[in-house]
């Protein structure tokens, strides 16, 4: 059933001091709101536990995708469109535009940020595993002051994160990095788009001489958060390329703690996942 | 102008200025329908999967159930309305009724609001195109095949239009 609209507030400063002000003062009382594309579902099935929320749609500061020498700066409020339209994001961090561009349809993409998927903490949302390989660090913004996290330690539960009440996330940060990086992204679902994924995959690669110098895994649905799968790259790092790749599935599977629920069940998951892993290694 | 329960909003309607006081969560569906009688864009799912309610907000397609009316502000909305006087997107829409591309015509506004989206960035597309364009815009009547070929039949006909 739809929400009574009375019972919500929603208010829309245009300056980051307002909105960071708003939300410390009363900390966990009013809660950022980016495109709406998450919450306003929430609202419309009457499912939104939350009262009060702050939109950040109008900060200046929170959008548009910056490129310095080093890194490139994403703002919180970056839509999946701009993600998958950025020249720079396309030819080094093609993951990440091969998510955007394979999340939700292009209406969503339109409406939906990147700040906004990671902070609603889904362990299906199809971005985080792209910025997990990509050593992504968070940007947080609060009256206290900012503070950097990497992002692999930024979900600690199923939608649990290390955020304050009174911190919003302001930028994702991504490390530039050589181009000798192999690159590997797949989702599946039951289309391609709309449909939230049974299993998400990204990889990336260093080899040296044939050998793995360094390399990521990151899966999404197949756990209570986003995983880095640290145990399975660890087996691989130094390996000949496509060499241990049995072992690599049979230690990607421990690592994992898929379930059973009305999208897909467990046993599938990683069967998949492991074959993911399989296909990403055997290209390599 | 904007508390937390009211808001001020002010936007363009199809290039008319409106100004509406709502609560700032009130979904621009619900604006566009119920305060501006604009009754082409309709509601479909209300959860932003089906496309029924697309508009285009600043040149981008948008679920209109998805949108707040507080986000709409200073925004330019153009809905079907805003397409039924403009040649082109006539040429469009006489397409989908010459191909059998609309049926029972709820899906209709939207998908004529995506598929005008994607001829004004991509006047020719692939099928993938096509595909990827309306993958947000469901249809439970026509098999969607009467829709592409209204969108390819509109497309050549454009841009040989543009070539004379």
């Amino acid at each position: 059933m739809r929400s009574y609209l009375p019972r919500f507030e929603l208010r829309g400063p245009s300056e980051l001091d307002e909105a960071l002000d708003l939300i410390a003062a009363n900390p966990g009382e009013w809660k950022p709101f980016a495109g709406g594309t998450d919450l306003m579902v929430s609202l419309e099935q009457g499912k939104l536990g939350h009262r009060k929320f702050v939109s950040v749609t109008q900060i200046a500061e929170l959008r548009g995708v910056e490129v310095a020498s080093s890194h490139v700066l994403i703002g919180a409020l970056a839509t999946y469109s701009q993600l998958k339209r950025n020249s720079v994001l396309q030819d080094e961090f093609p993951l990440l535009c091969q998510a955007a561009s394979e999340t939700g349809s292009i209406a969503n993409q339109n409406r939906g940020t990147i700040g906004g998927n990671i902070a609603n903490a889904s362990p299906a949302a199809d971005s985080p595993p792209a910025l997990l390989v990509y050593d992504a660090e968070l940007e947080l913004a609060s009256k206290r002051g900012a503070r950097c996290i990497p992002y692999w330690r930024f979900h600690t539960g199923y939608k649990q994160m290390d955020l304050a009440p009174d911190e919003i996330i302001s930028h994702i940060r991504l490390p530039r990095r050589d181009k000798q990086w192999r690159q590997y992204y797949r989702k599946v679902g039951t289309r391609r788009a709309q449909a939230i994924s049974k299993v998400c995959f990204a990889g990336v690669a260093k080899l040296v001489d044939g050998r793995v110098r360094d390399i990521r895994i990151a899966l999404g649905s197949v756990a209570p958060t986003v995983l880095r799968c640290v145990k399975t790259e660890e087996l691989l790092l130094g390996s000949a390329s496509p060499s241990r790749v049995k072992e690599a599935q049979e230690q990607l599977a421990a690592e994992m703690s898929p379930v059973d629920d009305f999208r897909s069940n467990a046993k599938y998951r990683s069967h998949v996942a492991q074959n993911l892993l399989a296909e990403f290694l055997l290209q390599l | 102008m904007s508390s937390g329960v009211s808001a001020t909003v002010r936007f363009t309607v199809n290039e008319r200025p409106q100004s509406v006081t709502a609560h700032p969560l009130r979904r621009l569906l619900d604006v566009l329908r119920e305060d501006l009688h604009l009754t082409g864009t309709k509601e479909g799912c209300g959860e932003g999967e089906c496309g029924a309610c697309a508009v285009l907000l600043d040149g981008e397609v948008v679920n209109s159930c998805l949108v707040p009316i507080l986000h709409a502000q200073d925004a330019k909305i153009v809905t079907i309305e805003g397409l039924a006087h403009n040649d082109k997107a006539r040429l469009l829409q006489e397409a989908f009724i010459q191909c059998g591309g609309a049926q029972c015509g709820i899906c209709t506004p939207g998908m004529v609001v995506a598929s005008w989206s994607l001829l004004e960035r991509n006047p020719l597309p692939t099928d993938d195109d096509l595909r990827s364009a309306l993958s947000g815009n469901l249809c439970r009547c026509t098999g969607y095949t009467r829709i592409f070929d209204a969108i390819k039949s509109a497309s050549g006909k454009l841009s040989q239009a543009a070539a004379e």
